[in-house]
Order: C-alpha cells, then sequence, then structure tokens
C-alpha cells in the first residue's frame, strides 16, 4: 500500500432542497484516502454513502468544502473531465451495445487509437473472464455477468480511481462470495484505489483496507476492520458492526495507555486509553466472545443469572440478567461437551478478558 | 398477491349484459367500416345494391388526375409536417425530461398538449384569420401555410410517444456516459439518440396519419386547388357519391393500418429492451 493521499474529502457538505425540505445529507466530512487502498463506506440506508460517492464522480457538486484528488481540486469539474469511474448499483450497461461495446465506450470516448481499444478490451474481457460474450447484448446475460461487465467498463479506461456502490447486493450470497474474492483480485492486479460502499458490515470487515463507518451524513470512524471492531469509539460503531454489550461503569484512574475502571458489580477492570477525554460515569462495550462464564460466584468481574441459553451450532449463546437488570450476552464455542451444564435459571459469573473493554465516547 | 388483488376487484366484466353491451359497441364501431370496404369492390355504381366483385373503383380512381394530384398534395404536406412536427416535439420532449426540474414545467407540458383539447374548429379559424394578415402583408401563397397549420397539430401527437419513450429510460445510462469521458454532446448521440430513436419513429408515424387525414383545419386554410386527398373526397360527397370514394377511402385506411401496426411493433420492440 502506498502512502500518497488518492481522494482527499475536505469539510465537505452536502444539502438537498431548501426550507422545510432541506436535507443535509452530508454534514462536514473530512477523510483521506491512501492510493492503491481498498477503502469502505460502510453505513446504515440514508447515511450519505451515495451521495460522496457521486460528489466525487461529479454528478452532484458540494454545497461547501473541497474534493482533491492527488492534491487537485476537482470539485468543479464535470464528471467526463474526472479519472473517476464508477460501478453503478443498477450496473446501468446500455442496452444497444454488446458487451464489448460496453468495455469500449470510456476509451472511444477519450478518443483512443482503434488498435488501443481492442487490446484493452480483450484484456477486459479476460479480466473478468467473459470472452466467450463480448459480442452479447447486455439484456442477454445473467446479472452476474452483467455486474462484471460493469466492473470491466469502468475498470477499462484505468481510472485513478474506482467508485462502486453496492455493486454486489442485486447478487445471491454464493455469487456475492464469489464476487467479492474477484473485487479483490482485480483491485490487487491493477492497483487501482477502490471505494467501496455497502450496508453489510461483514462485507466491509472481509474486503477492506480501512472502513469509515457513518451515520447522518457523518462519518464516526475510519480505521482498519480491525480497529473498526475491536475499538470502536462509539456507541453507534460498536452496535453497527457486530454484537455488543454496553454497561456503565466509573473510570478510576487513566493513565498512559491504560485504564481502571469500576464494573457495576464492584470488581475493576483494566481497560486501554479511552480515545477522547472523559471521566466519572463512561459507557464500555464488550463483544459477547470476549467473555466467558464461570462456576467461581465469587471471583467473577459480574454476576447474573442466565435468562436463556440459545444454541448455534458452533457456539452456544447466554443471555445473562445482570443485578441492574441490562441484559448481558456471552458466547463460548462449543467443544465437545465442555459447557452444556449451564441452563437457564441458574446463577453465574462472567469473566472479561483482557483487553476486551472499550470505552466510547457516548 | 397479484391474484388475490385481482379477484377482489370491482371487475366489470361480471356486470349483468356487458358482453351483449361490448359486442353492440364493437358492431357499431366496425360495421359501416365493413360495409365500406365491402362496397368499394362493388361492380356496379349504386352504394346499396351489390352487383359482384370488381377492383373497377380502384381503377378509377387510380387514373382520376384529381385523386392523383389531391392524394400527392397529401402525402407531400404529410411527410413535411411529420418531419417538422417530429424535430420539434424531439427538442420539446428532452426540454421536459431531461432537464432540472424548474417552475413552470406542468405549465409548458399543458401548453405543448393544448392542440388536442382546444376544439380544432376554433384552431381553423385562428389559423384561417392568422394566415390571412400575413398574406395580405407578403402576398405570398404557397404550400407553407398549409405545412405549417399541419406541423403544428402534429406536435404533440409526435410529443407524447417520444416523452413516453424518454421517461421510460433509465436515467443512469446517462449519467454512466458521462462518467465514462462522454462530453454532453456525444452523450446525446452516443446514448440518449439511439434509445430514444424508437419514439422518434412511432411520433413521426403518428404525426403521418395525422396529418393525412386531416380535414377541418385543411378545409379552413387551404388555398384554391390546394385540395388533399380527404378535402377532395368531401368536395365530392357534395356532389355525387360513387364507390370510388369507398375505394379511396378504403386505400387511405389501408395506409393507417399499415401505419400503426408499424408504431406497434416499434413500441413492443421498446418494451423489451
Ligand atoms: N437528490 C436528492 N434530493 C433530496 N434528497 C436526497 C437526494 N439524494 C439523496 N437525498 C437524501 O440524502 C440522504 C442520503 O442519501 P444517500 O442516497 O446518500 O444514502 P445512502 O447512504 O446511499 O443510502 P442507501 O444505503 O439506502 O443507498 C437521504 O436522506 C436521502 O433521502
Ligand atoms: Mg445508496
Amino acid at each position: 500500500m502506498g502512502n500518497t493521499t488518492s481522494i482527499a474529502i475536505n469539510q465537505v457538505s452536502k444539502k438537498f432542497g431548501h426550507g422545510k425540505n432541506l436535507v443535509l445529507a452530508l454534514d462536514d466530512v473530512s477523510v483521506e484516502i491512501e492510493e492503491n487502498e481498498f477503502f469502505t463506506l460502510l453505513g446504515p440506508s440514508g447515511c450519505g454513502k451515495t451521495t460522496l460517492l457521486r460528489l466525487i464522480a461529479g454528478f452532484e457538486h458540494p454545497s461547501s468544502g473541497h474534493i482533491q484528488l492527488h492534491g487537485e481540486e476537482i470539485s468543479h469539474l464535470p464528471p467526463f473531465k474526472r479519472p473517476v469511474n464508477t460501478v453503478f448499483q443498477s450496473y446501468a450497461l446500455f442496452p444497444h451495445m454488446t458487451v464489448a461495446e460496453n468495455i469500449g465506450f470510456g476509451l472511444t470516448m477519450q478518443d483512443k487509437p482503434t488498435g488501443e481499444i481492442a487490446d484493452t478490451i480483450n484484456k477486459m474481457l479476460q479480466l473478468v473472464q467473459m470472452e466467450d460474450l463480448r459480442d452479447r447484448r447486455t439484456d442477454q446475460i445473467s446479472g452476474g455477468q452483467q455486474q462484471r461487465v460493469a466492473l470491466a467498463r469502468a475498470l477499462a479506461p484505468r481510472p485513478r480511481v474506482l467508485l462502486l456502490d453496492e455493486p454486489l447486493s442485486a447478487l445471491d450470497y454464493k455469487l456475492r462470495k464469489g464476487m467479492q474474492i474477484e473485487l479483490k483480485r482485480l483491485q490487487h492486479e491493477t492497483g487501482i484505489t477502490f471505494i467501496f460502499v455497502t450496508h453489510d458490515q461483514e462485507e466491509a470487515l472481509t474486503m477492506s483496507d480501512r472502513v469509515a463507518v457513518m451515520n447522518n451524513g457523518r462519518i464516526l470512524q475510519v480505521g482498519s476492520p480491525h480497529q473498526i471492531y475491536n475499538h470502536p469509539a462509539e456507541r453507534f460503531v460498536a452496535d453497527f458492526i457486530g454484537d455488543t454489550n454496553f454497561l456503565t461503569a466509573e473510570l478510576l484512574e487513566c493513565g498512559e495507555g491504560e485504564s481502571l475502571l469500576k464494573l457495576p458489580s464492584g470488581k475493576t477492570v483494566r481497560s486501554g486509553q479511552p480515545e477522547a477525554a472523559v471521566n466519572g460515569t463512561v459507557h464500555i462495550a464488550i463483544r459477547p466472545e470476549q467473555a466467558s462464564l464461570t462456576d467461581d460466584l465469587i471471583d467473577a468481574d459480574l454476576q447474573g443469572k442466565i435468562s436463556n441459553v440459545v444454541y448455534s451450532g458452533s457456539d452456544t449463546q447466554y443471555h445473562i440478567d445482570l443485578p441492574d437488570s441490562e441484559e448481558f450476552v456471552v458466547r463460548m464455542q462449543n467443544r465437545g461437551t465442555l459447557n452444556v451444564n449451564w441452563q437457564a435459571g441458574q446463577k453465574i459469573g462472567v469473566n472479561i478478558e483482557s483487553g476486551a473493554v472499550q470505552i466510547l465516547r457516548n | 398477491m397479484n391474484k388475490m388483488r385481482r379477484t377482489n376487484t370491482f371487475s366489470v366484466r361480471k356486470l349483468p349484459g356487458f358482453p351483449a353491451i361490448a359486442i353492440l359497441c364493437f358492431a357499431m364501431l366496425y360495421a359501416p367500416i365493413v360495409v365500406l370496404v365491402g362496397y368499394s369492390f362493388n361492380a356496379g355504381s349504386s352504394l346499396a345494391l351489390w352487383e359482384g366483385f370488381s377492383w373497377h373503383w380502384y381503377y378509377a380512381a387510380w387514373q382520376n388526375d384529381q385523386v392523383q394530384t389531391a392524394a400527392l398534395l397529401s402525402v407531400v404536406v404529410a411527410v413535411q409536417a411529420s418531419l417538422y412536427s417530429t424535430i420539434l416535439a424531439t427538442m420539446a420532449a428532452l426540454g421536459t425530461t431531461r432537464t432540472r426540474p424548474y417552475r413552470g414545467q406542468t405549465a409548458i407540458y399543458t401548453m405543448i398538449n393544448q392542440p388536442l383539447m382546444v376544439p380544432e374548429i376554433v384552431t381553423a379559424v385562428a389559423l384561417l384569420i392568422c394566415f390571412a394578415v400575413i398574406k395580405q402583408a407578403t402576398d405570398y401563397r404557397g404550400l407553407i401555410y398549409l405545412v405549417l397549420a399541419h406541423t403544428a397539430f402534429c406536435i404533440p401527437f409526435a410529443y407524447l410517444p417520444i416523452r413516453a419513450r424518454l421517461e421510460d429510460m433509465d436515467k443512469s445510462l446517462e449519467t454512466a456516459a458521462a462518467d465514462l469521458y462522454a462530453t454532453p454532446w456525444r452523450c446525446f448521440k452516443k446514448v440518449t439518440l439511439p434509445l430514444m430513436w424508437p419514439g422518434i419513429l412511432a411520433g413521426a408515424m403518428l404525426a403521418f396519419v395525422i396529418s393525412l387525414d386531416d380535414v377541418v383545419i385543411t378545409e379552413f386554410v387551404k388555398a384554391p386547388g390546394q385540395d388533399t386527398l380527404p378535402t377532395y373526397m368531401l368536395g365530392q360527397i357534395r356532389r355525387a357519391v360513387t364507390p370510388e370514394m369507398n375505394a379511396i377511402s378504403t386505400a387511405l385506411l389501408a395506409v393507417s393500418i399499415i401505419m400503426v401496426s408499424l408504431m406497434f411493433i416499434l413500441s413492443r420492440k421498446k418494451s423489451r429492451e
């Protein structure tokens, strides 16, 4: 991965409509995306992912703020002058052209020599394994094949940045898994910066170099999948990605890279340094798989009563009622018959793994 | 789901007497046409008495100089009117669908379709007066007035299929073309125009048929000697009615049916895309 900035979004806001119908689709968004990066925008429906992509592509213009590509301001350029291509969610293949003509469209519009266009079309057909279908019309191929043509069409002019708006959402599970791998391979082979939009957290975690979690037109956190999952900065991020238990705790000490917290049970646990300055009562998040059950009630970090046991093949989830009425979920892997003896109604202790406690900003 | 809804909704087909009324309506519509076409092959000169099959009246119409002149004029006017009205309607359709929403869009839409709502006789009188003024001022009396009048009332007919086609068209295709380095003009040439082409052809054919068929406005606007086939027929029928009229009518009907069928095929092609 290079360290030069590909796309820099600087304090960009986007408003739609006015007066009563005003929508703030993007609210002061700033982010830098590096060259050759697989960067994912993740967030719930309506959070502004498509709007951000459309601003980068040039289909919309920011209400305020700047967008730079390799240090050059591009926010005033029309889409056909930006070395940025898009794979549309609906594919938007030209129905009056063949597969090959679709792929060559961008190069034709750039007035590339005919020989070069033909070469690139062949290379692209090979890349997406569609050589046999080159002369088909695009309404005579399957959804997965259309998806690949859309990808090849956007890659053919070798853009600096490729934008992908939920390109896999229309595909069935199996095809989607296959395309995820193929996309990663293509990104690796072409060395183009990919900005990928999804609302599927699993897809985001498995494919990305970095993920930006968005909500309500704002970017809440940017980080590697590992950082986002293990060190969520906000309640929304922790909640949106994976299952999480939320507790409140007392911040006793806050030192260099470490802090000491008092749990509602009175026990103390250690945690990393909080991301933002906090004191007094703080919200913390603990992943269900980073806690375990114990019969030793005295030394356990938390005590409660099992309210429900959910068996799901490879692991079992124990729902535990804590004394102050919050529910806590513990997920334990099923190994042999080791932990089948815990049952609903039973009093139980919960141990929290070291490093599992994450202090949230809010 | 669909099926359920269908059984629950009000169905006019279940009303008592529906089949009888439907058959009666179709009979009223088509029986006169069947009679007209039938008697165009009558060997005798009566419109009511069948005297055997013959192509005689078609031959007579074909040989009639006046019919030839009128038919030629009809075609000349219809070709020009459909060409001009289609070009204007195409621009109007682009202007009303391919721009950001603007104020007064509905008003413009209504104005384009105005000739469909204003009584034809009113338009005819208005054109007559207007052209009279121009003729007075310029002293020019050519076919141009007839062509202009036909162009004007053909515009909404050409406009409707083109607009429908444009509205059906996925706008993300044009966005994709712009994303792939097509300037607005090349995007129009390479994507918008080829995709709206069936709509344009359908609009042109509809305009052609409408122009070919017009009586009222033509009758008011035409200069002496500028008879189209329908106005020639109107003039003839005032005098003597022979099966020659049936033959000409049947020929006109055939042309219309061919045009409408072509239009139907084109719009079928559109929905398959
Ligand atoms: N052209 C527009 N006019 C008005 N509001 C718009 C427009 N485009 C987007 N919005 C609004 O901006 C917000 C963000 O929309 P956007 O399409 O970016 O969401 P998204 O994150 O892509 O959602 P999804 O996952 O459903 O695609 C939404 O509230 C949407 O209603
Ligand atoms: Mg979207």
